[in-house]
């Protein structure tokens, strides 16, 4: 068909099926357009226990809300669980007073959440969906990520963590599938954080609610069923800002947050087996502020980088990632930095799988950089 | 939410957004001297959003012919109106924009009152908020299936004492309007329409891919759309 001048056969990914009551036929996405790749457990964390995503963002929020008096859970319909189901339990255990519902009001949610954590509060508050997060634009943007230095230190609101369910599930659409990271890492004063699985998630999420400064977490929606391991039953952390080599390889450096990770994971076996190329996978973790050193060093090594997420091409947080490395890794280049990120339009609803930069765009790519000397 | 017509301006991302927006609409008719009036829907969850309280104030500044109305059907998803709203009395949220409540199991009482509250506007005299009082019987969305939140004899006893279209069928067989049989046949024949639309709908063949490049601007045609990696891209076309 003419528009695209590369198609892939992502038909396959969209099965019918025939209802119970016989006659209805609807299309339903059965398979990702990835396959998880279950993390092993750092041996000294002690035991473990298989957890799925949200079971253990549940776990880092009751740890969070038991060590802590002041903390506070609060957002839209988390006193039944949450929509995700994220919060399950936790106001039965912490009361109303600690874990409670917010009306409709995200700019109100943010705001609030400003003022409790500048009270002393540990407060955690959860946007429905990353789609959502724009009426509280304003005030993590003019207040939140400056409130620390318009004050010269004297006020902060370091207390506060924003959570949001983020990228594409299968079946969101327009305003159920965004990745809006780009427009915070654009803002100083503001620490935005995506985990790949249940282990990270924990780790990562309990960093964000010590950390003393206003973060973000965003939490792969796709990621919380379908991503399940073995996760440390103790209190553990992940340290803000490191990147993590979650595959070692030689010849092409690739970078990801979140669900995409397990897309690279996938592309760089394809690599090995296919062309015989040794990919090495960098999860990023903290957008901003990023771990520069790590892909940094990666790259000089490889000489060949590519930056993928769901993001739209232009401006996504790999075009920031792109204009460094070729900075400070130039004469180390064999081939320009490549990105393989979301098209340029609006997240469209039955054109997701031809959206995502899938499997198959990321190993041409892999190609693309290989093939370029 | 994702239907449009000519005068129905369609749904929106985050839910609330389109009450400002209706202000805007109610604006143009009244600069246009038109005599249309907008009437801006939202639920008893978004009317708890700040751009609301913006618009109805814009709205009255501006005395423009908009009819803000909450559809209260008193879940926000799952959480419930008195729940979510220190005032839980949708139509006097307005402040300073008259109020007014309706009966919205009951069809004739909405279209009497609304008749009424339009051609009030339509005479200059600014903004209403409108409250109309209804229910929902399933859940929110996929995800939610209803009755985590509230029981399910609080549905199915609304279900059998104040269903409209119910109310609306003793009312005319009472009122010797329409028999039985004729009301049976009419359901058979919405029945048809509702049938043969699905058909329609899954006959149809799917869209081709360039639709995915079409209308996200209005004067790109022929521009390329940077796609997922350097080698592939869309036209953006009419």
């Amino acid at each position: 068909s003419s528009g695209i001048n590369a198609e892939y056969g992502s038909e396959m990914l969209c099965k019918r099926l025939l209802s119970k009551t016989g006659g209805l036929v609807s299309s339903v996405r059965h398979a990702a357009h990835f396959t998880y790749t279950p993390q092993t457990p750092p041996a000294h964390l002690g035991e473990t226990t298989k957890l799925n995503m949200f079971q253990s963002i549940n776990n880092a929020l009751d740890i969070a809300l038991g060590s802590d008096d002041s903390a506070v859970l609060f957002g839209e319909d988390v006193a039944f669980g949450g929509v995700f189901r994220c919060s399950l339990g936790l106001q039965d255990k912490y009361g109303a007073s600690r874990v409670f519902n917010t009306p409709l009001t995200e700019q109100g949610i943010i705001g609030f959440g400003i003022g409790a954590a500048a009270a002393g509060s540990t407060a955690i508050a959860e946007i429905q969906f990353a789609d959502y997060i724009f009426p509280g634009f304003d005030q993590l943007v003019n207040e939140a990520a400056k409130y620390r230095y318009r004050s010269g230190n004297e006020y902060d609101c370091g207390r506060l963590t924003v959570r949001a369910p983020w990228g594409a599930v299968g079946h969101g659409a327009l305003y159920h599938s965004q990745s809006p990271e780009a427009y915070f890492a654009h803002t100083p004063g503001l620490k935005i954080v995506v985990p790949r699985g249940p282990i990270q998630a924990k780790g990562l999420l309990l960093s964000c609610i010590l950390d003393n400064n206003p973060c973000i977490f965003f939490e792969p929606k796709i990621l919380y069923r379908l991503a399940a391991e073995e996760v440390p039953l103790g209190t553990y952390t992940i340290p803000l800002s490191q990147a993590e080599i979650v595959r070692q390889g030689t010849d092409v450096t690739m970078i990801g947050w979140g669900t995409v990770v397990h897309v690279l994971l996938e592309v760089a076996s394809m690599a090995e087996e296919q062309l015989g190329v040794s990919c090495e996978v960098i999860d990023l973790q903290t957008i901003a502020p990023y771990d520069a050193q790590t892909i940094e060093a990666s790259v000089k090594k490889t000489g060949k980088a590519m930056v993928v997420h769901e993001a739209p091409l232009t401006q996504g947080f790999g075009a920031e990632i792109a204009a460094r490395l070729q900075e400070k890794c130039f004469l180390h280049l064999e081939a320009p930095v490549q990105r393989v990120a979301g098209w340029d339009t609006p997240f469209p609803y039955i054109y997701e799988p031809f959206y995502l930069p899938d499997k198959w765009r990321c190993l041409d790519t892999v190609k693309k950089l290989v093939d370029f000397m | 939410m994702h239907m449009y017509t000519d005068t129905l301006f369609g749904g929106n991302g985050i839910v609330g957004a389109q009450v400002p927006v209706g202000a805007g609409i109610a604006f143009g008719h009244k600069y246009k001297g038109d005599g249309k009036v907008c009437i801006a829907l939202y639920g008893d969850g978004a009317a708890n959003q700040g751009q609301v309280f913006e618009a109805y104030n814009l709205a009255a500044l501006f005395k423009v012919p908009c009819l803000f109305t909450c559809e209260n059907n008193h879940y926000g998803m799952g959480t419930s109106d008195v729940r979510a709203a220190a005032n839980p009395l949708y139509y006097t949220r307005g402040d300073a924009v008259p109020g007014i409540k309706m009966d919205g199991m009951n069809i004739l009482a909405v279209r009497e009152f609304t008749k009424a509250v339009t051609d009030w506007m339509r005479a200059g005299n600014g903004p209403v908020v409108a409250e109309v009082e209804t229910y929902r019987y399933y859940g929110h969305s996929m995800s939610d299936p209803g009755t985590s939140y509230r029981t399910r004899d609080e549905v199915q006893e609304v279900r059998k004492t104040k269903d409209p279209i119910t109310m609306v069928r003793s009312m005319m067989v009472e009122g010797e309007l329409a028999t039985e049989a004729e009301l049976k046949e009419l359901d058979g024949e919405c029945r048809k329409i509702v049938d043969d639309a699905t058909k329609f709908a899954r006959e149809s063949p799917e869209l081709d891919t360039h639709e995915m490049f079409n209308t996200i601007y209005t004067d790109m045609d022929g521009s390329r759309i940077r796609g997922s990696d350097s080698m592939t891209y869309g036209i953006h076309s009419p």
